[in-house]
């Protein structure tokens, strides 16, 4: 420690000189301690650790004229309808027919609609996967695996998931839907409303009022 | 034989490297801290399993549970053009000190008509009124929201045009939404945006912990 130990060693002799009082030179260092202490847990208290994560999402641009429109193919198409039913997705493959027995039910779990996903886009999952471990092994770069896996997941087969929400459904199924589509791989998608035929369904099937 | 001397010394602990410790912990979280900003309204956002980190600079609309809006936008000079444009719009006048006062507010959730008073208030009078406030107006009618964002995002991107940054820093559009938010209110400023052509979107989630599923 910084501490000078002044001890023997002094002049001999009987006319010694009057020494100074012996000081320590040792600094009472225990406000300073406090002072720092009190910062850190200030600082440890205020510090946002978790940064807020993200979604990004693009909505289609509004066409100007409705001629233009994109076509989903029929047969690659999965409708999700969500409504404030916080439990049940309702969902039919392909073209909307105004017939109860199209629709099939579903739930947020791993084992619901992650597997619907899951079994719908089968290909593209294998591709994607292909894809990581070649990336994983450095046999390809970076950008070229964003690349394929864009296209694969763009493929012309792949399944279109159009996410038909009701207004009084929950922003956080809304969400979890989405979650759950990147989590499958599932690039094409879209957040369209709910259609009054398909809601007159769900009225009948006695899902809304 | 002499006695055993038993060294005088006063029994205090050498201190130094736990000192030394503390202060380095202290610098640590005074360089890396980014305070947690002031929110006006408790807002549980959605858990996801993205990882992808919130970028710095935003222009937020965040939505309560009861569908109210706020709005926040970074950057202190674009908010004081901001609010001298929209004042000029609302026939509102704002002092300089008003102007200062707004650069460095936090998100906000009161119609224009209340700006004037949230800005001069102080802590209190701010909690009240984020309290009882009906968030900005988001109606096709009194669309104060569209303004906000549509001269925001303009003032912005002059902005960034002058100081020449980088494109991947450029302001990105983030929405904050309580997880028990209706659809309807997200739609309807999802629309507001999509009105102005503004198409991309960052969705606020939090981590998804495996407890809350």
């Amino acid at each position: 420690m910084a501490e000078i130990m002044d001890g023997g060693g002094g002049g001999h002799g009987k006319h010694q000189k009057k020494r100074a009082k012996k000081h320590s030179s040792r600094v009472d260092m225990t406000p300073m301690v406090d002072l720092g202490f009190l910062l850190l847990t200030f600082f440890v208290l205020t510090t946002q650790f978790s940064k807020p994560k993200t979604m990004e999402i693009n909505m289609p641009v509004i066409p100007k004229d409705t001629t233009n429109r994109m076509k989903i193919e029929d047969e690659t198409a999965l409708t999700l309808l969500l409504t404030e039913k916080k439990e049940k997705i309702y969902y039919y493959y392909g073209k909307f027919k105004p017939d109860a027995s199209i629709m099939k039910n579903t739930d947020y779990s791993k084992e619901g609609v992650r597997k619907v996903f899951r079994d719908r886009n089968k290909d593209v999952i294998e591709q994607v996967k292909t894809l990581k471990e070649k990336l994983m092994n450095r046999q390809i770069p970076d950008t070229t695996y964003k690349r394929l896996a864009m296209a694969a997941k763009g493929d012309k087969k792949a399944v279109f998931v159009i996410v038909k929400a009701d207004d009084k459904a929950k922003y956080k199924n809304i969400i979890d839907v989405i979650d759950e589509l990147n989590v499958a791989d599932i690039g094409k998608y879209a957040l369209v409303d709910i259609s009054p035929a398909e809601k007159e369904m769900l009225k009948v099937m006695g899902v809304i009022q | 034989m002499g006695k055993i001397k038993i060294p005088k010394s006063a029994p205090s602990l050498d201190m130094t490297p736990m000192v030394d410790l503390a202060f380095l912990l202290v610098t640590f979280f005074m360089l890396t801290a980014k305070f947690r900003v002031n929110e006006a309204v408790p807002i549980l956002p959605p858990s996801s399993h993205s990882e992808k980190i919130l970028p710095e600079n935003t222009l937020q609309v965040t939505i309560d549970t009861a569908g109210r809006a706020f709005f926040s936008l970074d950057g202190q000079e674009v908010r004081r053009k901001l609010l001298a444009e929209m004042g000029d719009k609302y026939k509102i006048k704002f002092t300089e000190v008003d102007a200062k006062r707004f650069s460095v507010m936090s998100e906000f959730g009161v119609p224009m008509a209340q700006l004037a008073e949230y800005i001069k208030g102080g802590e209190k009078e701010r909690g009240v009124l984020d309290k009882t406030s009906t968030g900005i107006p988001i109606d096709s009618v009194n669309n104060q929201l569209g303004d906000w964002i549509a001269f925001g995002w303009n003032e912005k991107q002059i902005d960034q045009q002058t100081k020449k940054m980088p494109k991947e820093s450029w302001c990105r559009i983030a929405i904050k939404a309580d997880g028990q938010t209706n659809y309807k209110a997200v739609k309807r400023v999802i629309q507001i945006f999509q009105d102005r052509n503004l198409n991309s979107f960052n969705l606020i989630t939090e981590m998804e912990t495996e407890a809350t599923k």
